[in-house]
């Protein structure tokens, strides 16, 4: 199972700022092993984060994206308190979703 | 004794419902997940046919995008891009770097309680143009930053 995200959300003003790290080694399938041989390709596709159970923004990723991903979401007319979901799927099907409350700055 | 075995069976009954109802939420969901992926545009090899991908081989250029980038990127595995779109009614923001084996990076849907904005880390094979692509209510923008590259990390 893969590690857990670490995802920091706070709010300004009415503005959530949700930044997410997934730790993920996003292999491009152009890289060779120590061994010459090339490494498969294993990265993020698709991604999900929801607020408050609703869909804000869904992401659709290549392997150009770097190792260990970092991203930002910004989300209007929000309030600590409120609740932030991140799913993830990558190219074998592996998948994580882990939650966060966004936090007063 | 024979109360006991139909219960049993009730709850052999209610337990394969329980599974059917679970393998069929799973392979949905996966489905899902496949539809969603632009296969052709990931695995395009040309600008062009990555903008058509997400059909946006007409796009407008714009001033209302506004990209962050570095000009001089060291280390192409990690080049931090934000983008900001001034457009209204901003839909989604897609990322490409030029002269990458595989030009399309991302493509990012916004829903409208979302700010216009996206931030992302991407690799670089060598300096390019990274070229952002805005949908606003239905129509293309594009706009386009350089990066210059001093090591390339697609290897």
């Amino acid at each position: 199972m893969a590690e857990p995200m670490k995802i920091r959300a706070t709010v300004k003003g009415d503005v959530a700022d949700i930044r997410v790290l997934i730790a993920h080694p996003m292999e491009t399938g152009q890289r060779r092993d120590a061994k010459g041989e090339l490494v498969p390709q294993h990265f993020i596709q698709s991604i999900v984060v929801t607020y408050n159970g609703k869909t804000v923004y869904t992401g659709q990723w290549s392997q150009a994206v770097s190792r260990n991903p970092v991203f930002a979401v910004r989300v209007r007319g929000a309030k600590a308190g409120d609740k932030v979901s991140v799913t993830w799927v990558d190219n074998k099907g592996d998948r994580r979703t882990d939650e966060k409350t966004v936090d007063a700055a | 004794m024979g109360g006991t075995r139909r219960s049993f069976l009730r709850l052999a009954a209610s337990a394969a419902i329980v599974a059917t109802a679970v393998a069929t939420g799973l392979t949905r969901s996966r489905e899902v997940w496949a539809q969603v992926w632009n296969k052709s545009g990931f695995e395009a090899k040309a600008v062009a046919e990555a903008l058509r991908s997400l059909g946006a081989a007409n796009a407008t250029d714009s001033k209302d995008i506004v990209i962050t980038a570095p000009d001089i990127a060291e280390n192409g595995a990690v080049v931090p891009v934000e983008v900001t779109s001034r457009i209204p009614g901003t839909e989604s923001i897609s990322i490409i770097a030029e002269k990458n084996p595989f030009p399309l990076v991302a493509t990012m849907e916004l829903a409208s309680g979302s700010e216009p904005y996206t931030y992302v880390r991407i690799k670089m094979g060598e300096t390019s143009n990274v070229r952002v692509v805005v949908k606003a209510d239905g129509r293309f923008y594009t706009a386009a930053k350089e990066v210059k590259v001093t090591i390339g990390g697609c290897g």
